[in-house]
C-alpha cells in the first residue's frame, strides 16, 4: 500500500518544502504545513480551498468512528461515519489518500469491522490505519484488528510509508497498557523507529499518526502516552514534523519548536474538554448540536509553501 | 439501572470461565460480591471477601470497560452496557486490577 503512494507523487510536489496540510473540522481536519508551522483553518469556503489544493497533496484524517457505539437516541456512529464519507466524496479536489487515527470500530466485532470497511471503502480511497484500543478487544485481542489491517506492518501494526515526499509514519500506543499509565509505544516499537529514521534528511517532512495524543493532553484522563518522548526526541532533529492523534474526540493543537501537535474530531460522539467533567466518555447532545461536534481533518502538502496548514470541518 | 440487568448469559459464562480458571473445585454458589462499574470508576474501590468468594464486576456505564487483573490472572472480554464478568478469588491476598481499556481506573480485592 505504501509502495504505491510513494510511486503517486502529485506533479509539481518536491521533497524540500514542507507539508501543507488541510482538515476539515467535525468530520475530520484539513491540514497545511510550511515550515512546520500549521495553520488551522477552520471552514474553508469552496474558493479558499480550491486556492490552497493548488498544487498541493491533499490527505484527510478521520478518526474515532466506533461503529456499534449506540448510546445516541437520534443517529447511530454507521449513520455519522456516513455523513463524514459522503462529505468527501463530493470534494471537488480528491485527497490522494486517507488515514484513519483508530477506534474504528467500538466492541471489536466483525460486523462494525465490515460496516466501516464498506463505508470507507466507498470512497475508493487508499487508507492508512492505526488501531485505537476499542479496535483490540475481540477475544483475540487485536487479532482481528491484524487479520484485516495488519498486511505490510509490524508488531501490533505499525507502519512507515513515503507520499509526495514527506514520509509518514504509523505507530501504535493502544497495546499493554499498565495500571494507571497512559499510552504506551513499547521498546519494540521505539527500536524500529530510531532505525526507520536513521539516515534520512532532516529536511524530509515528517508526518507521525497514532491513536492516543503522543504529548501531554489530560493525563488524568489518560490522554497522553508513556514512552512518547522517546519518541520525539527522535524525531527533533527534523525540521517539520506532524503529528496527528485522535481518541479524545476534540480538536486540540500544539505546535513546539519545528513540531506541530494535532487532534482530530471522532464521526461518531463527542467528549468533554479536559476538566469540565468529572470523567471523559461519550457527551449525549441535543441532535442539532451534535453534527457540530464530529468532523474530520485534511491536510494538504504545497510546493514552495514553507508552513503545513490544518483544516477541521465538522459534519453541521 | 443497568447493574439491576446484567446480561445473564454472559455472566454464566463468565461465572464458569472464572471457576475453572481460579479454581475447579469452588463451589458456583459461593457468596459474591459486585463492584459496579459507573462513570469511568470501579465502586467501591477495594472490597474484601473471604477465600473462595466471587466478585461480580457489572458495567453500568455508557462506556465498554474491560477488567484486567494487574497480575494477569485474569481478564475480561469487553463489558458494554449491562454486561458482568466474575472472577473467583481462592488465597489470600490484595489483588489489584485496572481496566484494559482505560489504565486509571483502578480497584483492588482483599481476600481474607
Ligand atoms: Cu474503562
Amino acid at each position: 500500500m505504501g509502495k504505491d503512494r510513494e510511486n503517486g507523487t502529485a506533479p509539481g510536489l518536491t521533497r524540500r518544502h514542507a507539508l501543507e496540510c488541510m482538515v476539515w473540522a467535525g468530520t475530520g481536519v484539513l491540514w497545511t504545513v510550511s515550515g512546520g508551522v500549521p495553520r488551522s483553518l477552520n471552514l474553508l469556503d469552496a474558493a479558499e480551498a480550491a486556492e490552497i489544493s493548488q498544487g498541493a497533496t491533499t490527505f484527510l484524517q478521520i478518526s474515532d468512528s466506533h461503529i456499534g457505539f449506540d448510546k445516541e437516541k437520534q443517529v447511530t456512529a454507521v449513520d455519522t461515519l456516513t455523513e463524514a464519507i459522503d462529505k468527501v466524496k463530493a470534494l471537488s479536489v480528491k485527497p490522494a489518500f486517507m488515514i484513519h487515527t483508530g477506534d474504528i470500530t467500538h466492541l471489536s466485532k466483525n460486523g462494525e469491522f465490515d460496516d466501516a470497511a464498506r463505508i470507507i471503502g466507498s470512497t475508493g480511497l487508499d487508507v492508512a490505519y492505526v488501531p485505537g484500543e476499542h479496535d483490540l478487544i475481540d477475544p483475540g485481542q487485536g487479532k482481528a484488528y491484524l487479520a484485516r489491517y495488519g498486511k505490510g506492518t509490524l508488531g501490533a501494526g505499525w507502519h512507515a510509508f513515503d507520499h509526495g515526499g514527506v514520509h509518514f509514519i504509523g505507530l501504535v500506543n493502544v497495546v499493554d497498557l499498565k495500571a494507571g499509565g497512559l499510552g504506551n509505544l513499547g521498546a519494540e516499537q521505539l527500536a524500529w523507529l530510531k532505525k526507520d529514521l536513521e539516515g534520512r534528511s532532516a529536511s524530509t517532512p515528517i508526518v507521525v499518526f497514532a491513536h492516543i495524543p503522543l504529548w501531554s493532553v489530560y493525563p488524568k484522563w489518560g490522554w497522553g502516552t508513556d514512552d512518547a518522548a522517546q519518541a520525539l526526541a527522535l524525531l527533533k532533529r527534523f525540521g517539520s514534523v506532524t503529528v496527528l492523534n485522535g481518541h479524545i474526540h476534540q480538536i486540540v493543537q500544539k505546535v513546539e519548536g519545528n513540531m506541530t501537535f494535532h487532534t482530530a474530531r471522532s464521526t461518531a460522539f463527542p467528549q468533554p474538554r479536559p476538566g469540565t467533567a468529572e470523567k471523559p466518555g461519550p457527551m449525549i447532545v441535543p441532535a442539532d448540536q451534535l453534527r457540530s461536534m464530529l468532523g474530520l481533518t485534511s491536510v494538504d502538502f504545497t510546493v514552495g509553501k514553507e508552513r503545513l496548514a490544518i483544516t477541521d470541518t465538522t459534519l453541521a | 439501572m443497568c447493574a439491576t440487568r446484567p446480561n445473564p448469559v454472559l455472566t454464566a459464562l463468565a461465572a464458569t470461565l472464572a471457576v475453572f480458571l481460579f479454581d475447579p473445585s469452588a463451589p458456583a454458589s459461593a457468596k459474591e460480591m459486585r463492584v459496579t462499574i459507573s462513570n469511568f470508576t470501579f465502586e467501591p474501590q477495594t472490597t474484601t471477601i473471604a477465600r473462595g468468594e466471587t466478585v461480580r464486576f457489572v458495567n453500568s456505564d455508557d462506556m465498554v470497560h474491560v477488567v484486567v487483573a494487574t497480575d494477569g490472572s485474569f481478564r475480561s472480554e469487553a463489558l458494554d452496557t449491562g454486561d458482568s464478568f466474575t472472577a473467583a478469588f481462592t488465597k489470600p491476598g490484595s489483588f489489584t486490577y485496572f481496566c484494559g481499556l482505560h489504565p486509571f481506573m483502578k480497584g483492588t480485592i482483599v481476600v481474607k
